[in-house]
């Protein structure tokens, strides 16, 4: 079976209407999941109700399909500026588009670092220029990420920023990230922590635990990322200002993060489907796909993560999409990079692992990947609610299929899921109502 | 070893002792100890095996005696051997691993003998290149042909293997050879402890017939065997011991201490050893050590492993 996605940069100023239905449509923001349809009128949700009657350019038979608000992905790389050998502001936003995000926001760990307003500004061009999805720019805290002096943030929300982050590297200097926060206290954005006490994982490349003392590789414990967040939690409980913890993998730490809400701490948290579905002992020496920071941990830990997921205490999935050069991957475990491309196996993962095995429903599983980023990060998106940016997603829960490098979209070739056969992918994505599919033979 | 006939490492790899059963572990044994009477017959011990054979030394890490050792097992076997240090071969101009493995595999050989500071890396050239990788040693990962050598000498000098105690002291963090040892030990039967300060013992530890201690002197109690392990001065300067002098006081291997062990107790060392530090002159060339016996005993091995799997054990 033939499986092409059709993808387009929406040509602009033209009057076009889309007409979506049948779909089971679920919309977490507005409390609402049934079988309706949607329509969309000039890139903005015109209606969603069963039966609507109405004549429009284009129709979407999404029968049996879920139709969601566009998802939306706060954690990638896209790696632009410096790093286009990896991936770039095309190729990852296509990639975005083919596993059904509309929206995403890419992390300022690039070369140079996205540290104030002109590269911001810069970015939020390009992506107006060549983005296929929303891309939005995250700016880093500290001049060059170098966690010493901090970066002229204000003049970065200015030009766009949505959130800061020295995604990466933890900012040891706590006094410094205290004045991140204290800086940052009146205004609406959000810092983005890298948890990992920076000591305590030197030269790590796997979790350190049954298996790392086996293989004889260095280990990076969860003690430093328990550290980590323990601190962030305190820090922002100190200032009142705002942490979101970034890729949380130990179990641990999550219930550090559920004891700080508990107490009314302004702390949200993501999670991505590796450190939700795979654990240390798929980590084999022979083939970096599998590495990356934090490392994947314990059953224990995807199980405690899943469970904060549940609760509340986890707000948003994210992909952390941290694509390399084939070239980079491919070496010795030690010296290859950390990170895998995860837009394209986002949902095909999720979906196999936890809702086709009953271990999450949908509702929450489309929240935290709609409206509750889009809550944390301040968007303009996240639900179908009337005249909202006609931003959705088709996704076939029950179609099988196989991942195959060779038809990913992003330039990142090494990813853990290669082979793996999934149940359940987006069909169609639309962004301000340009409607992009995967066509089926 | 009646079905020891069935057993062939004909075209297999040596990547990890892990991969070894028992049975194939006694065929590497047992073909070392004819190889061994060759070393030792004096005269010409040049034999004809792997003659028409090639065979490459691959080292990316400084070593002496295994890749002299490597180097003349292939020799006294006929093979052609030849030896790349990192050094001074296209690795400082940044050759990828796979491609410097493709260029030496489009030479025609038949066996890339390999030394990488990455856990893994022995693996990785098997799934890249065709020729037969043997691993002599991938960071702290394994190192098959030492952990043979331990167990060939330990069987020479004990007549057995199956219900030994032997302790493995010092650095088993970082230690390959602990990690193979540990494989092939418990596969053959040993009580296998491991022993050292808590900052060198690897967290999370956990293997079938495998002890722990963080007392050298508990661990030594009763030994039949202990392999000394090397400690590398960088470990101080990373601060996981405070002194080359403390270290030597409270885990050092020395006469005094040997006191706890069996009278009989063999002492190994996989060398280079650092005197005065982690073992004393007085064990080092002491009767119980057979430290010295080791490096004959690493030619053998190894002239078993090539000859095994390239040539099938055939005429040996």
């Amino acid at each position: 079976m033939n499986q092409t996605w059709q993808i387009r940069r929406m040509e602009s100023n033209i009057s076009t209407s889309l007409l979506i239905r049948g779909g089971r449509v679920i919309d977490p923001a507005n409390d609402f999941d049934g079988v309706a349809d949607v329509l969309v009128i000039d890139g903005r949700i015109a209606a969603v109700k069963p039966d609507i009657k109405f004549s429009t350019d284009y129709e979407y038979d999404a029968t049996g399909k879920l139709v969601t608000p566009g998802l939306i992905d706060m954690h990638v790389h896209l790696r632009e500026p410096g790093q286009e050998a990896k991936e770039d502001f095309l190729s990852g936003s296509k990639a975005a588009a083919a596993g059904g995000f509309t929206t995403i926001a890419t992390m300022p760990n690039t070369s140079p670092a996205v540290d104030n307003a002109a590269l911001v500004r810069a970015m939020v061009k390009r992506a107006e220029e060549v983005g296929i999805v929303n891309v939005k720019i995250i700016g880093a805290v500290t001049k060059g990420r170098h966690g010493q002096e901090l970066a002229e943030m204000r003049d970065m929300i200015a030009a766009g920023a949505v959130a800061f982050s020295d995604d990466g590297n933890f900012d040891d200097n706590a006094k410094i990230f205290l004045n991140a926060l204290d800086y940052l206290h009146n205004t609406d954005k959000v810092i983005i922590c890298h948890e990992e006490e920076t000591t305590l994982v030197e030269g790590g490349v796997m979790n350190e635990g049954k298996r790392s003392a086996l293989l004889g590789l260095k280990g990076r414990p969860t003690v430093a990322e328990d550290i980590a967040v323990a601190r962030d939690c305190l820090l922002a409980e100190y200032s009142g200002g705002r942490v979101h913890i970034a890729h949380i993998s130990s179990a641990r730490a999550v219930d550090i993060v559920r004891e700080a809400k508990r107490r009314g701490v302004k702390v949200t948290a993501e999670v991505t489907p590796q450190h939700l579905t795979m654990t240390e002992d798929e980590v084999n020496p022979a083939d970096a796909s599998t590495k990356i920071n934090p490392p994947l941990r314990t059953q224990a830990d995807c199980d405690a993560c899943l469970t904060g997921l549940i609760d509340g205490t986890i707000d948003a999935i994210v992909t952390d999409h941290s694509p390399h050069a084939p070239e980079e991957k491919d070496r010795e475990y030690i010296y290859a990079p950390s990170g895998f491309p995860g837009l394209e196996t986002c949902i095909g993962v999720l979906f196999t692992e936890l809702y086709h095995k009953g271990k999450i429903d949908l509702r929450t599983l489309i929240s935290k990947m709609t409206a509750e980023p889009a809550n944390i990060f301040k968007l303009d998106g996240g639900n179908l609610s009337i005249d909202a940016p006609a931003d959705i997603t088709i996704i076939d829960p029950e179609l099988v299929w196989t991942v195959d490098a060779k038809k990913f979209y992003t330039k990142g070739s090494h990813s853990p899921f290669i082979g793996r056969q999934f149940k359940g992918r987006a069909v169609a994505t639309i962004v301000h109502g340009n409607l992009m599919k995967l066509n089926q033979w | 070893m009646s079905n020891e006939d069935a057993v062939s490492l004909f075209g297999k790899s040596v990547v990890a002792l892990k991969n070894f059963s028992a049975e194939e572990i006694h065929l590497v044994l047992n073909t070392a100890r004819k190889m061994k009477q060759i070393i030792r017959r004096g005269g010409d011990k040049k034999l004809p095996n792997l003659r028409g054979k090639a065979i490459v030394n691959l080292f990316y890490e400084p070593s002496t005696r295994t890749r002299t050792s490597f180097e003349l097992a292939g020799k006294y076997l006929g093979a052609d051997v030849v030896s790349i240090n990192s050094g001074t071969s296209s690795i400082v101009k940044g050759e990828s691993l796979r491609d410097t493995l493709r260029t030496i595999e489009a030479m025609g050989v038949d066996a890339i003998v390999m030394r990488h500071k990455a856990e893994g890396a022995a693996d990785f050239a098997t799934q890249v290149v065709k020729p037969i990788i043997i691993n002599a040693g991938d960071g702290a990962h394994a190192h098959p042909s030492q952990a043979l050598l331990d167990l060939f000498t330990i069987e020479q000098r004990k007549g057995r293997l199956v219900g030994l105690k032997v302790v493995i002291v010092g650095d088993i963090l970082h230690s390959r050879v602990a990690r193979s040892d540990v494989y092939a030990m418990t596969k053959m039967g040993m009580n296998v402890h491991l022993a050292g300060p808590k900052t060198l013992l690897p967290r999370f530890f956990e293997f079938d017939g495998v002890t722990l201690h963080e007392s050298v002197d508990e661990a030594i109690q009763g030994a039949d065997v202990i392999n000394v392990l090397r400690i590398q001065l960088e470990r101080q300067q990373a601060g996981l011991f405070p002194s080359t002098r403390e270290y030597a006081r409270v885990f050092g291997i020395n006469d005094d201490r040997l006191r706890l062990a069996a009278d009989d107790v063999l002492i190994l060392h996989p060398g280079p050893q650092n005197k005065g530090l982690e073992i004393s002159s007085e064990v080092t060339y002491g009767e119980r050590s057979a430290i010295q016996e080791q490096v004959q005993n690493g030619v053998a091995v190894r002239m078993a492993l090539l000859d095994l799997t390239l040539n099938g054990g055939t005429n040996s």
